[in-house]
């Protein structure tokens, strides 16, 4: 392929992870990395490279439409936040040491989680749980807009969920993705947030902690120009379209297609990771 | 059970001004999305140089050889922008990207500052200075 056939291929498939990754709330970025190794035959820390920047991009460019929906908590997110951000730079310092087939791997299995959870029955938050002292003394508890006025919740369990996502911050710089999966485990399970609250707190995390390992991909040449630009433009316009069109209706069906790709592709990424092939 | 009863009804011991948040997150927000906008803008116009002029070689990604200092640093990244180089351009829009979640938690430092929430304060300083260190110690200054 020439370079004007592999933008405009990887654009388009770029645009359709970005609007399919919008409409699931599942992210693109999870499927960008096996879709360009395995697929396109890019190296995956070039993809990794490419990945990462389309995650900032995304969860930057919908922040502003999630803000004035009024689910979010800043103070959960920057809370959180120095364990995303800890967790990425180390991430990233391990990146440029394991060898790409253990990347592979791990990638494999993150995706395989990814699948089980998109599947798996949410579990109710509880409406009235008892004030953390720790959540309190730390100002998370909040409120959010519900069809009888405004909810108040009490976030649980901060420990568990501030170790959480230092992991999700790890895997994130250490594979290029926003990691939702183990941040919904986080903030969900452990520190029973509403969902509504959870997906719109977790999106605008997502960026910040992309943007704490991308410097160092960026400066050990992981970000290469020519493969950036269709992946970064091709999801931002995708997952920007997704959030504008709601089809509520199909979005059970579509879930279940896309949680079975990144099923096949956590699947491709453990073949490729042990047979080395990556 | 009185416990259960009681969050629901109870005021927070901190309460958050809505009011002040919210107009606070709506600017954040719309900060981010003007950052993501102008670097999009860079990389597209980047991508129109870049491909008029390499369109026709070959795509070849398979092997890593990593980026060559001019796309690895602000200093290299500013020099080829100079020299009007299509993917120079396009790492430029690239660095904007990454600075603008980086600009949006500066931001924040002022917006707890306001708030007189201290605990808050230092919290987004020490994310702060997570990312500068990132973004700045990973050897792109130079």
């Amino acid at each position: 392929m020439n370079v004007l056939e592999f933008t405009a291929v990887v654009a388009i498939v770029s645009f359709v992870a970005g609007l399919l990754g919008s409409l699931t709330g599942l992210g693109g970025g999870v499927v960008l990395v096996p879709l360009l190794t395995i697929f396109f035959h890019v190296d995956i820390r070039y993809a990794i490279g490419a990945s990462l920047v389309s995650v900032i991009a995304t969860s930057s460019g919908a922040a502003a439409s999630y803000v004035k929906e009024g689910f979010s908590n800043i103070r959960i997110g920057m809370f959180l936040e120095i364990a995303t951000t800890f967790g990425a730079l180390l991430g990233a310092f391990l990146a440029t040491r394991i060898p790409t087939s253990a990347l592979a791997i791990i990638f494999g299995a993150v995706l395989l989680y990814s699948a089980y959870v998109s599947r798996k029955p949410r579990t109710l938050a509880e409406r009235s749980l008892p004030p953390d002292p720790l959540a309190t003394r730390l100002r998370l508890n909040g409120s959010f807009p519900d069809l009888e006025g405004r909810r108040t919740y009490n976030v649980q369990r901060v420990p568990t969920g501030f170790s959480l996502m230092f992991g999700a911050g790890a895997l994130s710089g250490l594979l290029g993705i926003g990691s939702g999966a183990v941040k919904v485990l986080a903030m969900d399970q452990a520190m029973r947030i509403p969902f509504k609250v959870s997906t719109t707190t977790s999106n605008f995390m997502i960026g910040v902690t992309a943007a704490a390992s991308a410097g160092v991909y960026l400066s050990r040449g992981y970000v290469d120009p020519g493969l950036s630009m269709p992946v970064m433009l091709g999801v931002l316009a995708g997952s920007l379209l997704g959030s504008r069109i709601l089809v509520k209706a199909e979005t059970k069906s579509l879930r279940l297609v896309f949680s079975l790709v990144i099923l096949v592709l956590g699947l491709q990424m453990l073949y490729n990771g042990f047979w080395g092939k990556i | 059970m009185p416990a259960a009863q009681a969050p629901a009804r109870q005021p927070h011991p901190f309460t958050p001004q809505p009011w002040r948040d919210r107009r606070i997150e709506i600017i954040l927000g719309n900060l981010l999305r003007i950052g993501v906008l102008v670097s999009a803008a860079v990389v597209l116009l980047g991508a129109s140089i870049y491909l008029s002029r390499h369109a026709h070689e070959r795509a070849d990604y398979h092997i890593f050889r990593g980026e060559p200092s001019e796309y690895r640093t602000i200093r290299g990244v500013i020099q080829s922008v100079v020299s009007g180089r299509g993917q120079g351009i396009i790492q430029l829009g690239l660095l904007l990207l990454i600075a603008t979640p980086i600009a949006r938690v500066a931001f924040s430092v002022a917006g707890f500052a306001i708030e007189r929430d201290r605990l808050y304060v230092a919290f987004t300083l020490l994310v702060l200075a997570i990312l500068l260190y990132s973004f700045l110690g990973s050897g792109i200054g130079l």
